[in-house]
C-alpha cells in the first residue's frame, strides 16, 4: 500500500472526526440555527462513537505514521477512549441547558468535535510540531466555547480572558519548541530522545526550552502557578462548557505532557522531575487551601480540578512505568467524578428558574432530591478520596508509585493536603444533609442526564472497585507502550 | 463464606432500606432489627465453629478480586472473633435503643447503622492490609452522617472534628502501609507480621501507625474529638462509638504495631506508658468536674482506654490478655452506660447532671441497673471490669512498677467520679417535678439492658470462655515480642518477689549487669 494511505488509515479516528466535523458543519448550515442542535448532537455523538470504535479496532502494537509526526500506541488509545467518552458526555449533557438558555446553536457540537479532534492529535503527537497543531486546534475551539453564551457579559469575559492567557501560553510553548529545535536539532520526539541520550553534558538551551515547554503545558492543565485563568473561566463559561473544560482537555493535556516528558525528554528525567514535583505540590496545596473560601460551586470545582491535577502529577513525578500507569488510572476516574459532579449541578434549578450556582443553594438538597443528593455525596466523598469509594484508589496508586520511587515526603504531603481538601468536599455534604432547606431547588434535566449521573455515581461507588482491575490493566499496557523503545 | 455473608448482608439490606420505595419508618426499624439479629446468630455460629486449639486464623476466604492493589482476604483469630462478637451483640441493642428516640429519616438512620456494622465486622476480619484500611476508613462516612444528621446542637462541629481528626491520623498510617507493602511485596497481614523490618525503619513506621491508632483509641493528647463526638451523637451512635469504634485503635496495636514493629514497640514503651499515665490521671480529674453525663462517661472511656494501651505495651501475656478483656468489658459497660444516659435523656431531654436526682426513689429498676453498670465500670469483683483491670495491672507490674502505681490511682479516681455521678443522679432529692414524674424503665429498655448485664456478669465470673479463643493469637504475638531490647525505664523499682532478702542484691546485679 502507498505509505500515505497507510498513514491515513493509521490515523483512522482522526479521519473520522475530521470528516464528521465538516459534515456536521454543512448539515447545520443547511438545516438552520434552531432546528439543527438536537439532530446534530445525536449525529455528533454517533460520530464520536465511530471514532471510538476505530480506536478500539486499531492494532495493539505501536505504529508510527506521517514520517514520524504521528504515533498510535496503547497509550494514545487509552487516552483517546477517555477523551471521546468525555467529549460525547459533554455534548449530550448540554442539551437541556442550551435549550433553556436560548443559546441552542448548532455550533456547539461542531466546536466540541473540532476540539476533540485536536485532543486526539495531542495524545498521538510524536513531534513538537504536530503537538502544537493539535494543541492549537483544541484551544481555539475552546476559546469560542468559553464565550458561547454570547448574550452574557460574564461568558464573553471568560472567553476573552481564556484567549489572551491561552495565546500567551501558546507563545511560550512555541518559543520553547524553537529553543529545543535550535539546541537539539530536531523536533521529532524520538530524535530528541536520541540526541539527549547521546549528550554527555546537558546544554543550557535545551533546559530552558524544556522549562518553556513545560510552562506552556502547565497552563493547559491549569497547574499552579499557571492556574489563574481556571476559576474565572469556569465561573464565566456556560456550565456544560465548564464541565467539558474540566474533563477531556485535562486528560489530553496530561497525556501530552507525559508523552513529551517521557518520550522526548526521558534522558533529562532528573531535570524535569523537580519541576513536576513543584507543580504537583503547589497545585495540591493551592487547590486544597483556596477552595475553602469559595461560595460558587463552579469556582469550587475549578479549585478541585487544580488539586486533582496536582495529585495526578504525583504519578508523573515518579517518572516510572508504575507512576504513569497510576496517572492514567487517575485520569480515568477523575473524568467520571468531575463530569458526574457537573451533571448534578446542571440538573438543579432554583425555584425562579435560574441555574444553581451558589453552594448555599444546595442546602437541604437531601430532602428535596434524595437521589441527586446521594449521587453528589458519592462524588464528593470520592473526590475527597475516602475509601471504599473509587476515588480513593487512584490517589492510592499515584502515592504508591511515589513511595516506590523513594518520594515518601511527597506522598506524605499529598495525603495531608487531601485531608485539607476533604474539608470542603465535606462542606457540600454537610450543606445537603445537615442543613435545613433554604432556597427551593427543583430539578428538571433530561432523562439521559439522569442516567449518566446514575452511571457515574455507580462507577464512583464501592462497586466501581470491581472495574478497577481491567482499567488498571489497560493503563498498565498503555504505560508500558510508552516506555518501550 | 460466613464472614463474607456477615459483611455483605447488612450492606444489601441498607441499600434496600434507602433505595426501595415504600419502606416507612416502622418497616425500616423491623427490617434493621431482624438483620442485626440474623447477624448476631451468624456471629454465634462463628464462635461455635471456632476451634480454640486450632490454627490461629480460621474461616479464611481469599478471592483476588481487586488486583493489583489488594485482595478480598478474610479470616479471624480469637481476638478478631471476640471483637466481632462484641459488635454484633451491641448492634441489635443499638437499633432497639433508637426505636422511639429517632423519628427523623428513620430508613436512612437504620441504613447507616447497618453499613457501620458491616464495616466493623470487615475491619476485624480483614487479612489484607489495604482491605483493613478500606474498612477502617470507610467507617468515617456513616459515623459522620450519624453525628451530623441525628446529633445534638453542636453536631456539625463535632462531625467535622471527628472526621478530619481521624482522617489525618490515618493517612500517615496509609503512607507507612504503602511503604511496607513495597518493601515486602505482599499485602497479606500474616506475611507482613513475620517480616523483620530494619529497626531504624520500624521506628518511623511505628510512629505513623501510632498516629492513627492513638487518635482512634483515643490517647491523650489527641482525645479531644471524643467528648465532642459523644456528646453530640445520638445515643446509639455513642454506644457504637464507645463500644466498638474505640476498639479499632487497640485492635490496630495488637494486629499491626506489636507483631510488625516489635523492636520499635519495645523501645517506645516509655512513650505509651507516659501518655497512658497522663491520660489516666488527667482525664479522670476532668471527668470529676463534668456537668454533662455523656461527657463524663466519654472522659472515663479515655481513662479506660489508657489501661488498654498500658496493658498492651506491657508486652507480656497477662498485659495483652488483660487489655483485650478490657476492650470487651469496656465495650459492654460503657455501651450500657450510654444506653442508661439515653434512657433518662429520652424522658427529660437534658444530659445535665444537676437536673436529675432521687432516681432511686422514682425509678428503682433504672437505679438498680445503673448501679450495676457503675460498679462494673469501677471494676467491682465479679464484673468484667475487675478481671480486665486486674490482668492489666498484673502484666504491667512485670514491666514497670511506676506505671502500675500511677495506673492504679486511676482505679481510685474512677471509683470517685463514677460513684459521685451515681450519687448525684440516683440519691438525694429530685431536681424538679418533671424529674420526679419520669416513668421507670419500659419493657423495651429492660430488654436492652438485661443482655448486657448478663454478659458483664458472665465475663466477670467465668472469663475463660472469652479468654480461651484468644490464647493462641496472644501467644504468637508474645513470641514475636520475645527477647526484644526493652527501653530502659528511668526509675524501675521492680523487686523480685518471694526471694529471701539476702539474695535480692545478687538477683538485681544479675538483672542489670
Amino acid at each position: 500500500m502507498n505509505p500515505s494511505f497507510a498513514s491515513i488509515l493509521t490515523a483512522g479516528p482522526e479521519l473520522v472526526l475530521t470528516i464528521g466535523s465538516l459534515l456536521t458543519l454543512m448539515l447545520g448550515t443547511v438545516l438552520g440555527q434552531d432546528k439543527a442542535l438536537k439532530p446534530l448532537t445525536y449525529v455528533s455523538v454517533f460520530i464520536l462513537g465511530i471514532a471510538g470504535w476505530a480506536v478500539l479496532q486499531a492494532p495493539a502494537e505501536t505504529v508510527i505514521a506521517f514520517d514520524g509526526l504521528y504515533i498510535a500506541d496503547s497509550f494514545s488509545a487509552f487516552l483517546k477512549v477517555l477523551i471521546l467518552a468525555a467529549a460525547a458526555a459533554s455534548m449530550w449533557l448540554a442539551l437541556p441547558y442550551l435549550g433553556e438558555s436560548k443559546t441552542g446553536r448548532f455550533e456547539y457540537p461542531v466546536l466540541l468535535m473540532l476540539a476533540t479532534l485536536g485532543m486526539c492529535m495531542m495524545v498521538s503527537a510524536n513531534d513538537l510540531l504536530s503537538l502544537y497543531v493539535g494543541l492549537e486546534l483544541q484551544s481555539l475551539a475552546a476559546y469560542v466555547l468559553a464565550a458561547f453564551h454570547r448574550g452574557e457579559a460574564k461568558s464573553s469575559e471568560a472567553g476573552l480572558k481564556y484567549f489572551v492567557l491561552g495565546a500567551l501560553a501558546s507563545g511560550i510553548l512555541l518559543y520553547g519548541i524553537t529553543l529545543v529545535y535550535g539546541f537539539a536539532g530536531a523536533t521529532g520526539f524520538d530524535a530528541i530522545h536520541d540526541v539527549l541520550a547521546g549528550q554527555g553534558e546537558r546544554s543550557l538551551g535545551v533546559l530552558i526550552g524544556l522549562v518553556f515547554i513545560l510552562s506552556g503545558l502547565a497552563f493547559k492543565i491549569s497547574a499552579v502557578p499557571f492556574h489563574m485563568w481556571t476559576p474565572d473561566v469556569y465561573e464565566g463559561a456556560p456550565t456544560p462548557v465548564a464541565a467539558f473544560f474540566s474533563a477531556a482537555p485535562k486528560a489530553a493535556a496530561l497525556g501530552l505532557m507525559v508523552r513529551v516528558l517521557v518520550g522526548a525528554f526521558g534522558p533529562m528525567a532528573l531535570d524535569w522531575q523537580q519541576i513536576v514535583v513543584f507543580l504537583s505540590v503547589a497545585s495540591m496545596i493551592l487547590g486544597a487551601v483556596a477552595a475553602i473560601g469559595q461560595t460558587n460551586i463552579k469556582r469550587l470545582l475549578a479549585y478541585s480540578s487544580i488539586a486533582n491535577i496536582g495529585f495526578a502529577l504525583v504519578g508523573l513525578s515518579a517518572a516510572s512505568p508504575q507512576g504513569i500507569e497510576a496517572l492514567l488510572f487517575y485520569v480515568a476516574v477523575y473524568l467520571a467524578m468531575t463530569l458526574g459532579t457537573f451533571l448534578v449541578v446542571l440538573q438543579l434549578r432554583r425555584a425562579d428558574g435560574e441555574a444553581v450556582e451558589l453552594l448555599s443553594d444546595l442546602a437541604g438538597l437531601s430532602k428535596a432530591r434524595p437521589a441527586l443528593a446521594a449521587a453528589l455525596a458519592i462524588f464528593m466523598f470520592s473526590l475527597a478520596g475516602i475509601p471504599p469509594l473509587l476515588g480513593f484508589w487512584p490517589k492510592f496508586a499515584v502515592f504508591q508509585a511515589a513511595v516506590a520511587a523513594g518520594m515518601v515526603p511527597l506522598a506524605l504531603l499529598g495525603f495531608v493536603t487531601s485531608v485539607v481538601a476533604a474539608y470542603y468536599y465535606l462542606r457540600v455534604v454537610k450543606l445537603m444533609y445537615f442543613d435545613e432547606p433554604g432556597v427551593a431547588v427543583t430539578s428538571d434535566g433530561g432523562r439521559t442526564n439522569g442516567a449518566m449521573i446514575a452511571a457515574a455515581a455507580l462507577f464512583c461507588s464501592p462497586l466501581g472497585m470491581l472495574a478497577m482491575t481491567p482499567i488498571v490493566a489497560a493503563a498498565g499496557r498503555a504505560s508500558a507502550s510508552l516506555f518501550l523503545r | 463464606m460466613l464472614l463474607s455473608t456477615m459483611i455483605l448482608l447488612p450492606v444489601l439490606v441498607a441499600v434496600v432500606l434507602v433505595a426501595l420505595p415504600g419502606v416507612d419508618a416502622a418497616r425500616a426499624r423491623v427490617l434493621a432489627l431482624v438483620t442485626t439479629l440474623v447477624l448476631f446468630v451468624l456471629g454465634l455460629m462463628l464462635w461455635q465453629g471456632f476451634e480454640n486449639t486450632g490454627p490461629a486464623f480460621q474461616f479464611v476466604e481469599y478471592v483476588p478480586l481487586f488486583e493489583p492493589y489488594f485482595a478480598w482476604h478474610l479470616g479471624v483469630d480469637g481476638i478478631a472473633l471476640m471483637l466481632i462478637l462484641l459488635s454484633v451483640f451491641l448492634m441489635p441493642l443499638c437499633i432497639l435503643a433508637s426505636w422511639e428516640s429517632v423519628q427523623k429519616r428513620v430508613p436512612e438512620y437504620m441504613a447507616a447503622f447497618l453499613i457501620m456494622e458491616s464495616l466493623m465486622v470487615g475491619t476485624f476480619a480483614a487479612r489484607d492490609i489495604f482491605l483493613f484500611y478500606v474498612f477502617f476508613e470507610a467507617g468515617l462516612i456513616p459515623m459522620f452522617l450519624i453525628i451530623g444528621i441525628w446529633g445534638g446542637t453542636r453536631r456539625i462541629y463535632a462531625s467535622y472534628k471527628f472526621f478530619l481528626y481521624t482522617l489525618l491520623g490515618s493517612v500517615l498510617m496509609l503512607v507507612a502501609m504503602i511503604y511496607m507493602v513495597g518493601e515486602v511485596g505482599s499485602t497479606d497481614i500474616g506475611v507482613l507480621s513475620t517480616h523483620d523490618f530494619d529497626p531504624g525503619v520500624q521506628f518511623w513506621l511505628f510512629l505513623a501507625f501510632f498516629a492513627s491508632f492513638a487518635v482512634k483509641m483515643p490517647m491523650w493528647p489527641v482525645h479531644t474529638w471524643l467528648p465532642d463526638a459523644h456528646v453530640e451523637a445520638p445515643t446509639a451512635g455513642s454506644v457504637i462509638l464507645a463500644g466498638v469504634l474505640l476498639k479499632l485503635g487497640g485492635y490496630g496495636f495488637v494486629r499491626f504495631s506489636l507483631p510488625m514493629f516489635p523492636d520499635a514497640s519495645a523501645q517506645l514503651i516509655w512513650l505509651v506508658f507516659g501518655l497512658s499515665m497522663v491520660a489516666v490521671v488527667y482525664t479522670s480529674l476532668v471527668a470529676l468536674v463534668q456537668n454533662d453525663m455523656k461527657k463524663l462517661i466519654a472522659y472515663s472511656s479515655v481513662a479506660h482506654m489508657a489501661f488498654v494501651t498500658a496493658g498492651l505495651f506491657a508486652l507480656n501475656t497477662q498485659g495483652i490478655e488483660g487489655s483485650l478483656v478490657m476492650m470487651l468489658s469496656h465495650g459492654l459497660v460503657s455501651g450500657a452506660l450510654f444506653l442508661c444516659v439515653g434512657v433518662v435523656y429520652d424522658r427529660l431531654h437534658t444530659r445535665e447532671i444537676a437536673r436529675y436526682g432521687g432516681l432511686a426513689d422514682t425509678m428503682p429498676r433504672y437505679a438498680l441497673l445503673l448501679l450495676f453498670f457503675t460498679m462494673a465500670s469501677v471494676g467491682l469483683p465479679a464484673t468484667s471490669g475487675f478481671v480486665a483491670e486486674f490482668l492489666v495491672l498484673l502484666g504491667l507490674y512485670q514491666t514497670s512498677t511506676w506505671a502500675t502505681l500511677l495506673m492504679t490511682t486511676g482505679i481510685i479516681l474512677g471509683a470517685a467520679y463514677m460513684l459521685w455521678l451515681y450519687r448525684r443522679i440516683a440519691f438525694g432529692s429530685a431536681a424538679g417535678d418533671d424529674t420526679r414524674a419520669m416513668p421507670d424503665l419500659s419493657l423495651r429498655e429492660i430488654a436492652i439492658l438485661l443482655p448486657i448485664t448478663a454478659a458483664v456478669l458472665w465475663m466477670g465470673i467465668y472469663p475463660r470462655a472469652f479468654q480461651e479463643p484468644m490464647k493462641p493469637a496472644i501467644a504468637s504475638i508474645v513470641a514475636r515480642l520475645d527477647g526484644r531490647q526493652l527501653a530502659t525505664l528511668p526509675t524501675d523499682m521492680t523487686l523480685t518477689p518471694g526471694l529471701p532478702a539476702f539474695a535480692a542484691p545478687a538477683a538485681a546485679a544479675e538483672a542489670h549487669p
